[in-house]
C-alpha cells in the first residue's frame, strides 16, 4: 500500500533558483535562431571567425606530454609542483625575493573561482580580526557570492565613474580612506573586470601607500595576465610593486583565458608570508581546506601549463600568441569606434578604446541592453558589459548599427 | 611588523599521505607500500588502463575538441552514461525522468556538493543541526567534507565488528532505529572503505526497511564500482535495490580508481527524485553550488570516460579492464590468506578473503602497526587498513611472514 508520504519529495520546498547573470547570457544566446546573433557575454576568446581559439603551444604542450607516457596517480592536494613553482614566477617575476626566500606558498586551485573560493575560505577561517571584504564597484559578479558562502561580509569601494566611463580616482580614494583597518581589500591586479577600466601606474603606487596606511589586506585576483596590454609583465606590475612596498598580499590567478585552458579549470592561489617558516604554516592550513572540498587538483591543465611555462621555445610562442590575442581585442576596440561614427553616433565612444583587457563597459542602460538582445539578438549582460573576444571584422558592423539604433 | 598570519598554527598532515612520504623516504630495499588505495600492477607499478590510452589518443587526434568551459552541471554525455553506470542502462528511474546529476571533482567533490546542498535545502532551509551518520569507521575524510560543509553533527554509526572481524549488523540496525528522523546517513554502495566488509543482500534489505519507516536520508558514496567483484551489476545492487524500494537518494560516484583516472577528478553525483519537476529544482540550486566552488567542472577525465560508456567496443573493453584489476586483488587475498595459513599465524584470517574489494582489515592493533612500519618497513595505516594492491606476487611472501612475526611477537 502506498502510504501518503511516499508521494512527498524531500525537495518539495526547494526553490527554481534564478539563472546565473553570466552564464545565463550564453544560454539564451544558444536557444536563439536568428543567424545574426552575437554572443558578448562569457568572457571566452574567440577568434575573428568567432571561433574557440586553441593555442598552438597548447597543442604542442598535449603532444608532448602524450609521448611521455605518464601515470595518473593523485597530485599531492597543493598540486604539481612544476605547475605551482611557474605559476609564482609568472605573477611575481622569475627573480622576486618573495620566492628567493620561500615566504610565498602557492597552490594549484580549480582556476580562478576555485582560487578565490580557497582564499575565501582562508581568510574566513584565519583572518578573525576582520569578516569584511571590499570590492571595487562594480566587481566581477561571481566575487560577492563566492565570499559570502564563505563567510565573509561584503561592502565596496568607488571605483567605476559611470560619467566619464572610466576610473574615479578620487573616489576610490576617498572610500578607501575611509575602510576600517585589517579589511580585506579586493583588487583587480589589470583588466578590471567587468569595466575594463584600470588605474595607471601613479595611481596605483598612491593606492598601494593609502591601503598601507590603513593596515589593509590586499587580495588581488589576476585573471588577465598577458591579455590586457598583451605583455607578461606589464599586467603584473600593480601586483609586483605592490609586494615590494611590502605589502603580503594574497593573489588568485586564472589560466582561462591567457593559455585559453578554460575547461581545464587552471588556477592559483598563493600567499605571501612573512618568511619561509610562516609559510609552511599556512599550506599545511590550506591542504587542510581543500582535501574536504575536491581532495586533490586535476592534472591535465596544469601540465600543460606547466609545460609551456618551463620550456623555452613552448613560453616564447606562448607569450607571442597572448599578445596576438589582445592585439586583436585591441584593434576590435578601435573598429567599433570607427563603426559607431559611420553609423552617425555622435555620443563619445573614447572609452571603448581607453578601456583595457576582454572586457568593455559600454555605459548600456538596462534597457538598452534588453532592446539590444530583444530587436536584434545582441547579447551580454545586463550591466552593458561585452566581451570584446566575441567581436569580429565580420560582425563589427552589425554591433555597431545596433548600438547605435539603441542610443541615438 | 606582525604579521596577518601569526596565530595560524602548523595543521597535522593528512594521514595517508605521510604515509606515502614516510615510505619514499625509507631506504630499506624490502620495503611494501600498502597505504594509499590506488591500483598497483604485479610489478608494484601504477597503471594506466589500455582503454584509457586508447581514448587520449582519440581526443589528441580530434581536432574538433577544444578546451571551452563546460556548462555549470558538466559535459551531459558524461553525467546521464555515468548515472547509467549506478542505476542501470534500464533503470525505471532514469526512464521516468526522475534521475539528475552534477559532474564533480572525483568522488570527494561529488560528496562535497551533494553535502552543501543538504545543508541548505534538505528538510527545510537550515540543517546545520540534522545529524550526519557515518560508519565506524570510515574513510577518513567523510567527517571533513560533511563539517566543512557546515554539520555540527556528524556522529558514527556502529558497523564493523572487531571482535569476530565482521559486520555488526545488530549495532547498525539498531543505531537506525535510535537516530533522529531525517538523519542522514552515508553508506558504502560496495567494497566498504576502510573495512572492505559489505552487508549481504539480506543485511541490505533490513536495513532498506529501517530507514524508510523512519525517514533517514540516504547517501551512498559509490567509490568501487567494478571493483569489489568485477562486475558493475553486482557491484551496484545496493544502490539499484534502494531505488527500487522508491527512496529519493543521492549517490556520489568516483571513477577514480574504477577508470585509473585519479588525478584527472572525475565524480558524478547522481540525484534520484520524486519526479522531474523536483529534480530540475534540486539541479538549478546545485548550480549556484557549484558557481561559488568552481563555477565548472574540468572537461578531460569526463570526455575520457564518456567516449568510453558510450562506444560499445570501448565499453566492452573497459569493463574487461576492470575485471583484470578486481581478479588481481582477489588473487592477492587468497594467496595472502593461504601463506599465513600455511605459516599458523595465530589468529582467523577468513576475514582476507571474506573482504572485498582494495582494502582490507587486518586486525592488526596499532602496536603491531607500529611495529611492522619501524621493523618491518611494510606501511599501512595505523587501523590496520592494508590496500592490498600493494601486494604482488614477489613481496607477499616477506609480507605474510611479517604479519606473522608482528602477530607472534607484538601484543
Amino acid at each position: 500500500m502506498m502510504q501518503v508520504w511516499d508521494l512527498l519529495s524531500w525537495w518539495s520546498e526547494v526553490q527554481m533558483g534564478p539563472p546565473d547573470p553570466i552564464l545565463g547570457v550564453s544560454e539564451a544566446y544558444k536557444r536563439d535562431t536568428n543567424p545574426k546573433k552575437i554572443n558578448l557575454g562569457v568572457g571566452a576568446y574567440r577568434d575573428d571567425q568567432g571561433k574557440p581559439y586553441v593555442l598552438s603551444c597548447v597543442r604542442k604542450a598535449e603532444a608532448q606530454i602524450a609521448a611521455k607516457k605518464l601515470d595518473k596517480e593523485y597530485l599531492a592536494i597543493g598540486g604539481l609542483g612544476d605547475f605551482t613553482k611557474a605559476c609564482a614566477k609568472l605573477a611575481l617575476g622569475d627573480d622576486n625575493e618573495v620566492i628567493k626566500s620561500g615566504r610565498n606558498i602557492t597552490v594549484q586551485t580549480i582556476s580562478g573561482t576555485g582560487s578565490l573560493r580557497i582564499g575565501a575560505n582562508f581568510l574566513s577561517r584565519f583572518h578573525t580580526e576582520a569578516r569584511d571584504v571590499y570590492l571595487p564597484k562594480p566587481s566581477w559578479g561571481n566575487h560577492t557570492p563566492i565570499f559570502r558562502d564563505a563567510g565573509m561580509q561584503l561592502k565596496a569601494y568607488t571605483y567605476y565613474d559611470p560619467k566619464t566611463c572610466g576610473f574615479d580616482f578620487q573616489g576610490a580614494l576617498n572610500d578607501i580612506s575611509k575602510i576600517p583597518e585589517k579589511s580585506v581589500i579586493m583588487l583587480h591586479a589589470c583588466a578590471h573586470n567587468p569595466t575594463g577600466v584600470d588605474p595607471r601606474p601613479e595611481q596605483w603606487k598612491e593606492i598601494a601607500d593609502l591601503v598601507k596606511k590603513r593596515n589593509l589586506l590586499v587580495f588581488f585576483d589576476m585573471a588577465y595576465q598577458g591579455f590586457a596590454s598583451g605583455d607578461i609583465d606589464r599586467d603584473a606590475w600593480a601586483v609586483r610593486y605592490f609586494i615590494e612596498q611590502g605589502h603580503n598580499i594574497v593573489l588568485s590567478q586564472s589560466f582561462a583565458k591567457n593559455m585559453g585552458l578554460y575547461g581545464e579549470r587552471v588556477g592559483g592561489f598563493t600567499v605571501v608570508c612573512k618568511d619561509a617558516e610562516e609559510a609552511k604554516r599556512v599550506e599545511s592550513q590550506l591542504k587542510i581546506l581543500i582535501r574536504p572540498i575536491y581532495s586533490n587538483p586535476p592534472m591535465n591543465g596544469a601540465r600543460i601549463a606547466a609545460t609551456i611555462l618551463n620550456t623555452p621555445d613552448l613560453y616564447k610562442e606562448w607569450l607571442g600568441e597572448v599578445h596576438g590575442m589582445a592585439n586583436r581585442i585591441i584593434t576590435m576596440r578601435e573598429l567599433l569606434v570607427a563603426n559607431l561614427k559611420k553609423e552617425g553616433s555622435t555620443r563619445n565612444w573614447k572609452h571603448v578604446i581607453d578601456q583595457i583587457g576582454m572586457f568593455c563597459f559600454t555605459g548600456l542602460k538596462p534597457e538598452q541592453v534588453e532592446r539590444l538582445t530583444k530587436e536584434f539578438s545582441i547579447y551580454m549582460t545586463k550591466d552593458g558589459r561585452i566581451s570584446m573576444a566575441g567581436v569580429t571584422s565580420g560582425n563589427v558592423g552589425y554591433l555597431a548599427q545596433g548600438i547605435h539604433a539603441v542610443t541615438k | 611588523i606582525m604579521s596577518l598570519f601569526g596565530e595560524v598554527p602548523q595543521a597535522t598532515p593528512v594521514a595517508v599521505f605521510k604515509l606515502s612520504n614516510d615510505f619514499k623516504e625509507d631506504a630499506n630495499p624490502k620495503k611494501v607500500n600498502l597505504g594509499v588505495g590506488a591500483y598497483r600492477t604485479d610489478e608494484g607499478q601504477p597503471w594506466v588502463l589500455p582503454v584509457v590510452k586508447k581514448v587520449e589518443k582519440i581526443i589528441v587526434a580530434d581536432n574538433s575538441l577544444n578546451h571551452e568551459y563546460l556548462a555549470i552541471l558538466g559535459l551531459p554525455e558524461f553525467r546521464s552514461s555515468a548515472s547509467k553506470i549506478a542505476l542501470g542502462e534500464d533503470s525505471p528511474a532514469i526512464q521516468e525522468n526522475r534521475v539528475g546529476a552534477v559532474q564533480c571533482l572525483g568522488g570527494t567533490g561529488a560528496l562535497k556538493m551533494g553535502a552543501e546542498f543538504l545543508r541548505r535545502w534538505y528538510n527545510g532551509n537550515d540543517n546545520t543541526k540534522t545529524p550526519v551518520y557515518v560508519s565506524a569507521p570510515t574513510w577518513e575524510n567523510h567527517n571533513a567534507v560533511f563539517a566543512n560543509a557546515g554539520f555540527e553533527d556528524v556522529r558514527p554509526y556502529k558497523y564493523w565488528d572487531a571482535e569476530k572481524r565482521g559486520l555488526d549488523l545488530d549495532g547498525f540496525l539498531g543505531d537506525l532505529e535510535s537516530a533522529p528522523k531525517h538523519s542522514i546517513f552515508v553508506l558504502h554502495a560496495c567494497a566498504h572503505n576502510p573495512t572492505g566488509t559489505d552487508p549481504t543482500h539480506v543485511e541490505w534489505m533490513q536495513v532498506a526497511e529501517v530507514m524508510k519507516r523512519r525517514k533517514l536520508f540516504v547517501f551512498f558514496d559509490s567509490a568501487y564500482q567494478g571493483f569489489a567483484s568485477g562486475c558493475l551489476d553486482k557491484d551496484a545492487w545496493a544502490v539499484r535495490y534502494f531505488v527500487t524500494q522508491g527512496f529519493e537518494m543521492f549517490c556520489a560516484q568516483s571513477f577514480s580508481k574504477n577508470f585509473g583516472l585519479y588525478n584527472e577528478r572525475v565524480g558524478n553525483l547522481t540525484i534520484v527524485a520524486r519526479d522531474s519537476d523536483n529534480l530540475k529544482r534540486v539541479l538549478s540550486q546545485m548550480e549556484k553550488i557549484v558557481r561559488v566552488t568552481w563555477s565548472n567542472p574540468p572537461s578531460q577525465g569526463a570526455r575520457l570516460v564518456a567516449i568510453t560508456l558510450n562506444t560499445p567496443e570501448l565499453f566492452a573493453e573497459w569493463k574487461d579492464n576492470v575485471k583484470t584489476m578486481a581478479d588481481r586483488v582477489l588473487l592477492m587475498r587468497a594467496s595472502l590468506q593461504a601463506k599465513l595459513q600455511a605459516l599458523e599465524t595465530p589468529g582467523t584470517w577468513d576475514h582476507i578473503t571474506q573482504q572485498i574489494g582494495m582494502f582490507s582489515f587486518t586486525g592488526l592493533n596499532p602496536k603491531q602497526v607500529e611495529y611492522m612500519i619501524k621493523e618491518r618497513s611494510i606501511y599501512l595505516m595505523a587501523s590496520g587498513r592494508i590496500n592490498m594492491c600493494g601486494l604482488t606476487t614477489k613481496n607477499i611472501d616477506y609480507v605474510a611472514e611479517s604479519i606473522h612475526e608482528t602477530v607472534v611477537n607484538v601484543q
